[in-house]
């Protein structure tokens, strides 16, 4: 699976990260329990239900179709802007200086400060 | 993979306030599967982690350890990467925030066209090769003070890769010789940076300011080349002086702060081949084991930026507007002198050895000093050399002051110089007036010499008598001379220079001495 996965390069693996369609492939087109906590930790999303773990194997699935075109020798196509120019911009300054709009959309607010809960994961205890 | 992550800050005010954004944070960081967390401020430096292979129990395979680096300095620009809002220290908080930077939906990332000059002249100061299609990338992950969740940053296909760094280490064996070492750099990248957090332990809330999110940053990953952590600190002090010399980044790290965490880096003793993360409170690594399970950052293309796109003299499109294409032969022409080509030009100038050379760049202001003595005082380089590195600089180092602040001025010492190569005083009496020189600075060496009655004896006869005096008066001395102790003659030398009260020239003194001795 992984190498059918390497060959056909739209599933390319970025950064040593895995791509779920291999996941699923392994499982036999089931997404793992594993997998799914590990993508909710990371996407902060919540799957809720089976129901909902199911329909994402399904579109797993209708995605995993794409695998019968031949993509040998074929260029990923990585941007649907890779024709257009990228606009360099000069180095001024033209904008912030907007404290009160910019802290507007904030629950909470301490002496212009946003207030976050703190951290993602609890200190270990400290002297 | 590598490691140590150390941040550059630019210059400013230092930052009072308790900003530890904790010892460990998920997500925060740039290796995968590492987790850092930083202490930003005026002279701080980035918690890092760190991966090496250190000695196993004694009579196994033996482990070589090795460093990589990974070195993140902001960027010198007006404007952020993205974003046209300030890059400016010490500002009140969130004030320098665009609706960009806020990550308010509707925003779109802008290229700032002076952070991929800064890039790319740093990547040709580094021999890299510069990558004439670049892309962005973004990396997410969910903190605070990423108001995103993603930073975009150039995994992929980054804008300079393959490069190198040369510096020097110093042979402890050899006299403080140098060495030439290099390390290989493996990649330039662009790269936001985040936000602040300030944390309130007592009322458990985070503080968040954003002036800094979205800064551009220039990340600079070395191979693990460096097989110790002194090599590695000079490999980053190297590194901080050519950023400096070619103005991508203030690059401005207490050395204190890398000679500290290269020193618990190499204090370490059995470490086990693990990641861990340097604890700065602590002061001390801790593995990193038993924390949540691998980061996964999910790098995705970003889909709000084409490719960028360089050119060179041959590739340059004709008729392209000149503020959207950037040249990269024109940068390379422009590219100021890198520390490396000062030091050859001082050693052919001056005839100076490698590690003098070293001395004069590592020091704020040394050279310049340096320079304005030279071009004030008639005596020779070697002398300059010798009294600018070891009296000068010895004496800033025990009043602890920079040379900026150096109550010496180079016109005084290059006038001192004159005095001493001139023969108007001697080599000790000079010495004596540079300490007195240093305590009064408001006058001149001239002025210090007369009045303390330093000058030279001029008087040919007064000093012929003083050596016979001092002849007849040690006359043990006399006979050990005789006897063929070579180093009777020095002792005499001495007595008639303190007995003419520093005033006489040892080299005359020992001429006479010895024409009197056979006589």
């Amino acid at each position: 699976m992984w190498a059918r996965v390497a060959r056909l390069g739209r599933w390319a693996l970025v950064g040593g990260h895995r791509a779920f369609a291999t996941e699923v492939c392994r499982g036999g087109g089931r997404v793992t329990a594993e997998v799914i906590a590990h993508l909710e930790r990371l996407a902060l999303v919540d799957f809720g239900s089976r129901e909902a773990v199911a329909r994402l194997e399904k579109a797993i699935a209708f995605a995993e179709r794409l695998h019968a075109v031949d993509t040998e020798r074929v260029e990923p196509l990585e941007s649907v802007l890779e024709d257009r120019c990228l606009y360099l911009r000069p180095d001024n300054v033209v904008e912030g200086n907007c404290v009160e709009e910019i802290l507007q959309n904030s629950h909470r607010v301490v002496e212009e400060y946003f207030v976050a809960p703190p951290g993602n994961l609890s200190l270990p205890e400290m002297e | 993979m590598a490691a140590l992550m150390l941040r550059f800050c630019c210059a400013g005010r230092r930052w009072t306030l308790s900003c530890v954004d904790g010892a460990f944070r998920q997500g925060r960081g740039p290796l995968t599967g590492s987790m850092s967390s930083r202490i930003r401020g005026q002279r701080s430096v980035a918690q890092h982690s760190f991966t090496t292979a250190q000695k196993l129990k004694k009579g196994e395979r033996e482990w070589a350890a090795v460093v990589g680096l990974e070195i993140h300095a902001q960027i010198s620009s007006n404007s952020k990467l993205f974003s046209g809002s300030q890059v400016h220290f010490a500002a009140p908080p969130n004030s320098l925030v665009s609706f960009f930077d806020a990550s308010l939906p509707g925003t779109l990332p802008v290229l700032n066209r002076r952070c991929v000059e800064a890039a790319v002249m740093t990547g040709l100061a580094l021999n890299c090769h510069i990558n004439k299609k670049s892309l962005f990338d973004r990396k997410h992950y969910f903190y605070a003070d990423l108001p995103a969740g993603y930073q975009i940053t150039q995994q992929r296909l980054p804008i300079a890769v393959n490069g190198s760094l040369a510096y020097g280490v110093c042979i402890r064996s050899q006299h403080s010789q140098v060495a030439n070492k290099t390390v290989r750099i493996k990649q330039i990248q662009l790269e936001q940076d985040s936000g602040k957090s300030l944390h309130d332990d007592l009322r458990a809330q985070t503080l968040i300011d954003l002036n800094r999110a979205g800064v551009g940053l220039l990340e600079v990953v070395l191979e693990p080349d460096m097989s110790c952590g002194e090599e590695a600190a000079m490999a980053v002090r190297e590194l901080q002086l050519i950023l400096q010399a070619l103005g991508t980044s203030q690059a401005n790290m207490a050395d204190y702060e890398i000679q500290r965490q290269i020193n618990e880096l190499e204090s370490g003793g059995e470490i086990l081949n693990e990641t861990r993360s340097f604890d700065y409170k602590l002061g001390c690594t801790v593995s990193m084991r038993d924390k949540e399970g691998k980061q996964d950052y999910r790098f995705m293309p970003e889909p709000n930026l084409p490719p960028l796109l360089l050119f060179d003299s041959e590739s340059l499109p004709a008729g392209a507007d000149p503020q959207q294409v950037i040249n990269i032969d024109q940068l390379r022409e422009h590219l100021p002198e890198l520390p490396s080509q000062t030091r050859e030009k001082l050693m052919l100038q001056y005839g100076l050895r490698p590690e003098y050379s070293f001395t004069l760049l590592n020091e704020v202001g040394l050279l310049e000093f340096f320079h304005n003595v030279m071009k004030d005082t008639k005596a020779k380089p070697h002398t300059v050399t010798n009294w600018v590195l070891n009296r000068f600089l010895g004496s800033l180092k025990q009043h602890s002051l920079a040379v900026s602040e150096s109550p010496v001025t180079p016109s005084a010492l290059a006038e001192l110089l004159d005095l001493l190569d001139g023969r108007a005083i001697s080599s000790s009496a000079a010495k004596q007036v540079f300490q007195l020189l240093w305590r009064s600075p408001g006058k001149t060496p001239a002025q210090i010499v007369s009045e303390q009655k330093l000058e030279l004896l001029q008087d040919r006869e007064a000093l012929e008598q003083l050596c016979r005096a001092t002849l007849e008066g040690h006359a043990h001395v006399v006979m050990d001379l005789k006897k063929g102790n070579p180093r009777a003659i020095n002792k005499l030398i001495g007595l008639v220079c303190k007995a003419a009260l520093n005033r006489a020239d040892p080299t005359l003194i020992k001429e006479i001495l010895e024409r009197q001795l056979s006589s």
